[in-house]
């Protein structure tokens, strides 16, 4: 049963939600928020698209397989870990560049392990709600 | 001393794990990306151990965090040595599976779980963090879960529930443990409360505490009263990840008790009498099963429990001797255990069955290859100059300087069995002919060469290990010695891990 209006609200709720999920994404480090929450409200945001416009309609609008999300933001998150050993830091440490930047805030590695997470929590919700979505039509 | 690449093994698996999720479904990719990560991660562990070895304990404190409040990984010699093992038995089995398993489970991720596990295995060995260990433990169980269950076949989710809930459980008890522990010193790092616990006036209480660990860890090493998950699940999933649960996942669950039970709570009279009986049972219960199956992975699964009992009752001794015989017993049961479950793989390739009652007459067709698992067989059981008869002087010499006759005489009646179960399996499996070679299919035949060779080779690497361990056993009991030695006087770990005394 497809609703209009459960349609013409997704249309704007997408573009909000995901950007609302940027924002708890960046507002991660010191504050409540991070890649976790910011990850399962941008899968929330594509959930919210396949109820109103079926399941294959949200995978055609993410372009590719959500499944391939997981190894970037795996790769991401192991990245972040790694690159302080080459500055002689143990694993993990987090180094932050000097000024900071308009928007986005500081940035160091901390940032780009939350991007990570965001990405494989994206991956993974999606994935899970996708294979059951697909497999019950 | 710091270091800050103990951990380079653990990236190493993860990294491998994350390339073969970029190829996925590629499975010939995989295959050389599995290869090519366990071998390189063997390298880095030869490397890590030789480096501990001459140099002493290695730590890391991770996110530059000082060592009681940030997470520490503690790379001591007991730590490296089973990191290198495990590295060896990945490399193996990791040859093994790229062609003794079926596409399909390939198809289904195999080899990114398998790498997973690794990593998990190898994190909760380098740890130092009692909280750490126990998210290293829930890696390691998330893993071995999705690879028992991969495939789907019935008797495998039969197996994996039964597993599953009893693994569960014993993270739960695990868990109550370090959340009493915390509450009563405040601290999670394990030197730290190898100090605090020596301060708390409330020794009634540790004694509980320790209780909640023998359960949890127990369960994981599969002791007496909690052992029958195993030998119902682990002849369920290929022998591929059977040999890697077999010759690992229990002896998970024996070091933390060595770590645990050395550094924190010093076993007293009690707890040394409860895990005496516990292995007496163990090594009993272990024997009466093993000498009644008739499937050659189900008894396997029995004598895995049979022979945990004898490193249980060497910690229960917990002088040095007896704990030189648990290390060398640990490093000499890896290396057979998972070779174990490779030869039951490379009978069910021969033969297309793992029934006693149905195999027969290899010995006849592939004498070269019946005479490598010969080798292993006898080190299984411990003929003198193999790798299973050095640990077991250690543990009867211990056991009868002490008196303690009831584990002697559990001792002599497993080694026994073990000894009467093989040569029945030698004879029945080998020697006899087929009763109807018809029903019989042999998948090894057809292959080509290098097929062939991709299975026997890790089953010559790991009986090489074998032969290494028994023929070299000098260089094993000066290791065994050492660490037996830092396990009873944990100073020197304390003081790697929190700096010189204060």
């Amino acid at each position: 049963m497809r609703s209009t209006i459960l349609q013409t609200a997704t249309r704007y709720l997408l573009p909000i939600l995901l950007l609302f999920s940027v924002f708890l994404l960046l507002r991660g480090h010191y504050f409540p928020g991070g890649g976790f929450v910011g990850g399962l409200v941008a899968s929330i945001a594509f959930v919210l698209h396949s109820f109103a416009n079926g399941a294959e309609a949200s995978m055609k609008i993410m372009r590719r397989k959500p499944l391939s999300l997981i190894p970037i933001g795996l790769g991401l998150a192991v990245l972040s870990v790694i690159i302080p050993t080459f500055f002689g830091y143990p694993p993990m440490t987090g180094l932050w560049l000097e000024e900071k930047f308009p928007v986005i805030g500081s940035v160091g590695t901390a940032l780009f392990f939350d991007i990570g997470v965001y990405l494989v929590v994206l991956g993974v919700v999606l994935t899970i709600l996708f294979t059951i979505s697909l497999t019950q039509d | 001393m710091i270091d800050n690449h103990i951990l380079a093994a653990i990236f190493v698996h993860l990294i491998t794990a994350i390339l073969q999720l970029i190829a996925w479904r590629k499975t010939i990719t995989q295959r050389y990306l599995s290869v090519g990560g366990t071998f390189l991660a063997l390298i880095v562990a030869i490397r890590l151990f030789e480096k501990v070895y001459t140099d002493g304990t290695l730590t890391l404190n991770a996110s530059n965090w000082e060592a009681p409040f940030g997470i520490v990984f503690v790379a001591d010699l007991l730590a490296v040595t089973l990191v290198l093992l495990t590295s060896i038995a990945g490399f193996a089995v990791s040859i093994f599976s790229t062609t003794g398993l079926s596409r399909q489970r390939m198809m289904y991720g195999y080899f990114p779980i398998f790498h997973f596990l690794l990593m998990g295995l190898i994190g909760a060995f380098l740890t130092g963090d009692i909280f750490n260990l126990y998210v290293w433990f829930e890696v390691i169980i998330i893993s071995s879960f999705v690879l028992m269950t991969l495939g789907g076949r019935k008797a495998q989710l039969e197996g994996a529930i039964k597993y599953m809930a009893l693994n569960i459980l014993a993270s739960m008890f695990f868990l109550t443990g370090i959340g009493i522990l915390y509450g009563i010193t405040g601290s999670l790092n394990m030197a730290d409360l190898a100090l605090k616990i020596q301060a708390v006036k409330n020794q009634t209480l540790i004694g509980i505490t320790s209780i909640f660990f023998i359960l949890g860890f127990g369960i994981k090493s599969a002791v007496f009263p909690l052992y029958y998950w195993l030998p119902s699940s682990y002849h369920t999933p290929p022998s591929a990840v059977a040999a890697t649960f077999g010759g690992l996942l229990t002896k998970v669950g024996i070091y933390a008790m060595l770590r645990v039970f050395s550094l924190i709570f010093i076993p007293d009279e009690f707890t040394k009498q409860l895990l005496l009986v516990i292995a007496v049972l163990t090594i009993l219960t272990g024997t009466l099963g093993a000498l009644v199956k008739t499937n050659v992975r189900r008894l396997f699964s029995y004598l895995i429990v049979c022979h945990i009992g004898f490193m249980v009752g060497g910690l229960a001794m917990f002088t040095k001797i007896a704990l030189m015989g648990t290390i060398f017993y640990l490093i000499h049961d890896i290396m057979v255990k998972t070779n174990m479950f490779l030869i039951a793989g490379v009978i069910r390739q021969l033969r297309g069955s793992m029934d006693l009652a149905k195999l027969g007459g290899i010995y006849g067709e592939y004498p070269k290859i019946s005479l490598l698992i010969a080798i292993v067989l006898f080190s299984l059981v411990g003929i003198p100059p193999l790798s299973g008869f050095w640990p077991k002087i250690f543990l009867f010499q211990e056991a009868f300087g002490q008196g303690q006759y009831f584990f002697v005489a559990a001792l002599i009646v497993g080694s026994l069995a073990t000894l009467y179960v093989i040569a029945q399996l030698w004879s029945e499996v080998f020697w006899k002919n087929p009763p109807d070679p018809s029903v019989l299919e042999n998948k090894f035949e057809p292959m080509p060469l290098f097929k062939k060779i991709l299975l026997v080779l890790p089953v010559a690497i790991l009986a090489g290990a074998s032969l290494y361990i028994g023929l070299y056993a000098e260089g094993v009991v000066q290791v065994a010695d050492r660490i037996s030695n830092e396990l009873i006087d944990t100073t020197p770990y304390i003081e790697a891990v929190l700096g010189p005394k204060r």
